[in-house]
């Protein structure tokens, strides 16, 4: 196991100053080179997740169990990139030990040649979005933790980075969990799905189905998401 | 160009005006200069100079450095910015004079005294700038770092000295126009060389070609400063803004 995640409860305090309860009974597990996605209504505690798992929330009870010295990557949805610096020292000052050609191979494969010594402003956001996933493969992550990697992308090149990270995944092998609202994103990313129900968030469903994704094709795709649906429906 | 034209006014308008007036009073550009090479070929004019520039420098690096630490810290957390906020408000309404009189009394005529008292009147504004600095950080970046466990070294240079340097220029540039002037007074009141120590001395001689020959080349040194080292610092930490445009 790479991964266990059990939080028994997770309590915020409100706009109107009383504590609510965001996640409760959660429990989820990733095992090496998995991919999982956490699906959920917008507002379930998806990113409250994601950001006790990156270790930024530790105000919670339960626990969250990562290998020793396990290097996390993460793409945030806002790209967080250094403004001041370019694209490469970017991923450079994240991962001192990579090599400036590992960084330049890195961000070719990404669609990214060219633009190594350009600034994050210079960027639109689906290449800042891009550059601040080749800054979390560059650090050779044991998990890579990915929020709403695809949003606010329109739909052409939505679908370009979702088979850039379907491949990704698929080759590197890294252990990767994403969060998303998106049901079909989620199935053309991950081996493993977990369905959380409105607040206070628990796993409703958890749907396997580790087909090889390059295998895929559109209609087996659909065949999946209505399965899915239909389960996540029972 | 315009900025030269308008010096040169400004040179003109002085000799205009000491044409009309007691030369005693106003003496005109034509005897300072002669002064002035006088004091420089004697070695008077370096050693005096050099003399001021030292403590300015020596004042100024102490309370940046100091100023921004504190300002750092002030900024960070709640605690210190709670426990150190009175003492920074009785600081920054200390007039100078008050802080430079007691510091020669309770430290004696002494280099360290002066020093002191200078650094000690710029801390405040240098905590004041490098707490809003502190205070604006971005915490996304921060949770970056955070996530990606950046080592602390990293994390300054990389992340907090980009987000503070336009504070600190700000802070650099009043910082040196309000030291360089305190020393003189430090130097007026205390000390037996500098710029100050000869302003003293061309009063008590009511001598004011032997004052501005001093006045005159350090305003121009810390004009220079300001040009050729303070302005290309600050563009430079600013460049990543307009590049990117």
């Amino acid at each position: 196991m790479l991964l266990d995640v059990a939080i028994a409860s997770k309590d915020y305090i409100s706009a109107d100053a009383r504590p609510r309860r965001a996640l409760e009974d959660l429990r989820l597990t990733l095992g090496r080179g998995e991919a999982g996605a956490v699906v959920g209504p917008s507002g379930c505690g998806k990113t409250t997740l994601l950001r006790i798992v990156a270790g930024l929330d530790q105000d919670f009870a339960g626990s969250v169990t990562l290998p020793d010295h396990g290097r996390l990557g993460m793409v945030f949805q806002e790209p967080r990139l250094l403004p001041w610096r370019s694209v490469a020292d970017n991923i450079q000052i994240a991962a001192p030990r990579a090599s400036r050609a590992e960084i330049e191979a890195l961000l070719e494969s990404l669609g990214l040649a060219g633009h190594a010594e350009h600034f994050p402003r210079q960027l639109s956001l689906g290449l800042a979005r891009r550059a601040a996933l080749a800054r979390a493969l560059a650090i050779k992550p044991d998990l890579l933790l990915l929020d709403e990697p695809l949003v606010s992308l329109d739909a052409a090149l939505a679908l370009e980075l979702r088979d850039l990270l379907a491949r990704l995944i698929d080759e590197s092998h890294v252990t990767t969990l994403i969060v998303t609202h998106d049901l079909p994103e989620a199935i053309a990313l991950a081996d493993k799905i977990f369905i959380l129900s409105p607040r206070p968030a628990r796993v409703a469903a958890v749907l396997d189905i580790a087909t090889p994704r390059r295998l895929m094709t559109a209609e087996a795709l659909t065949l999946k998401a209505r399965t899915a649906i239909a389960a996540l429906r029972e | 160009m315009i900025r030269l034209a308008s010096f040169a006014a400004m040179i003109l308008l002085w000799q205009a005006a000491a044409l009309f007036s007691d030369p005693r009073h106003l003496p005109g550009p034509g005897p300072v200069a002669l002064i002035m090479l006088e004091e420089a070929r004697s070695g008077e004019l370096f050693v005096n100079l050099a003399a001021t520039l030292a403590r300015v420098a020596a004042s100024f690096a102490l309370a940046m450095s100091l100023g921004s630490a504190l300002g750092y810290l002030m900024g960070r957390n709640r605690l210190a910015d709670k426990v150190l906020d009175p003492w920074l408000v009785v600081l920054l309404n200390l007039p100078a004079l008050v802080v430079i009189v007691l510091a020669y009394i309770w430290a004696g005529l002494t280099e360290a005294a002066a020093i002191g008292a200078v650094a000690l009147n710029k801390l405040p504004g240098a905590v004041v700038v490098a707490r809003e600095g502190a205070r604006s950080l971005d915490p996304a970046l921060d949770e970056m770092a955070t996530v990606f466990r950046l080592p602390l070294e990293a994390r300054l240079r990389h992340i907090v000295l980009p987000q503070l340097a336009p504070y600190l220029a700000a802070a650099t540039r009043s910082g040196l126009s309000l030291v360089w002037k305190i020393v003189l007074i430090v130097e007026l009141l205390g000390r037996s060389n500098g710029v100050g120590f000869k302003i003293n001395l061309a009063f008590q001689l009511f001598d004011v070609r032997l004052l501005l020959a001093y006045a005159l080349p350090f305003v121009a040194i810390m004009l220079a400063v300001e040009t050729f080292v303070v302005r290309p610092f600050e563009r430079r930490v600013s460049r990543w803004r307009s590049d990117a445009a």
